[in-house]
């Protein structure tokens, strides 16, 4: 991504948790988020409208057996946890990508959401000493405690100090 | 949906294009990402973006809206010509998202995929996986997103 030293300070000066603060093996739990059936199908009615995450009655003929959410709606709402729960209080450059993502189970009206983030291991490279990268792995786990949607991603994150890291 | 069974690896498809307007950007980053260089066009430009840009998450969303569509007009096409289209069934996932540079506010991407392996599942002999690379090209001919998504596509009755 785009690389303006300075100006990301300026940016974050505010923010809370710094690249030095993620530790491997550290656990964090953000959420809940309610789902509600009308958020459901007004995703799906723009984004992906097929019949399982528009429609009651077509939905219980398809193979998730019910209406459930787009699996893109998913990603979103646990964007929306992480938002919430980490990247509004941290120096986060937002993310380069996603190395994968496993819908496990549907996401139904009504459900719960949480994540639940580790922190698997983290690198600062020498070409860009103001940040460094952190790898995560996020469950979205539902009330019942059951993993809805795996992902592993790395997240960009700006030190607390540029000088020092120079 | 063409059957398993018609498909090759190599196939190319082109799903269309999709603009990102300044109010849908902020729309959906209000919902599911209310980060500021999403959110307002100030904060951008001192951001890392340096402009007002669309959530990783809003770009894959308006390429799977492209790609239903596709698929809604391929249906209809092959059921005028008196053929049943194949089922899809819900996919277990991705790999390799990748957001390769930011898709600024009034950009305009073009999304196509290409097939890149097919097997058939012998658990259940109805279905075939099919892996599919689909990347998104702006305006500019940069290409901005790349993804790798697998489908359960429903094979011939033998």
């Amino acid at each position: 991504m785009l690389d303006r030293g300075a100006a990301i300070f300026n940016l974050f000066a505010m923010s809370r948790i710094y690249f030095e603060d993620f530790v491997a093996g550290a656990v964090t739990i953000y959420g809940p988020r309610t789902v509600t059936r009308q958020e459901i199908i007004a995703f799906a009615s723009e984004f992906d409208p097929q019949p399982m995450h528009l429609d009651e009655e077509a939905a219980k003929k398809t193979m998730l057996g019910g209406l459930s959410a787009s699996g893109w709606h998913s990603c979103a709402i646990m964007m929306r946890l992480l938002c919430d729960g980490l990247a509004l209080h941290s120096s986060s450059m937002g993310a380069p990508g996603v190395d994968e993502v496993k819908w496990l189970k549907p996401v139904r009206p009504g459900d719960s959401l949480s994540a639940r983030v580790t922190v698997l291991d983290k690198r600062a490279p020498k070409t860009r000493p103001h940040m460094g990268f952190v790898q995560f792995r996020c469950e979205m786990l539902n009330q019942h405690g059951e993993v809805v949607l795996e992902a592993n991603y790395p997240g960009m994150f700006a030190k607390r100090n540029r000088e020092a890291a120079e | 949906m063409k059957f398993f069974d018609d498909i090759r690896i190599g196939d190319l498809r082109e799903f269309g294009k999709h603009t990102f307007t300044v109010e849908e950007i902020k729309r959906f980053a209000e919902s599911f990402d209310p980060q500021p260089f999403h959110l307002d066009e100030e904060a951008a430009k001192r951001s890392h973006f340096g402009a007002l840009c669309a959530s990783g998450w809003h770009t894959t969303a308006a390429c799977m809206r492209l790609i239903v569509d596709y698929h809604k007009r391929l249906a209809a096409e092959m059921i005028a010509r008196g053929e049943q289209p194949a089922k899809i069934g819900p996919s277990p996932g991705f790999t390799n998202l990748k957001w390769l540079k930011p898709v600024y506010a009034g950009d305009t991407v073009a999304f196509a995929s290409e097939v890149f392996e097919m097997r058939p599942m012998a658990s259940r002999p109805q279905w075939g996986v099919v892996r599919m690379r689909t990347i998104g090209t702006n305006q500019k001919g940069e290409r901005v997103y790349e993804i790798e998504n697998t489908a359960f596509i429903e094979r011939r009755a033998a």
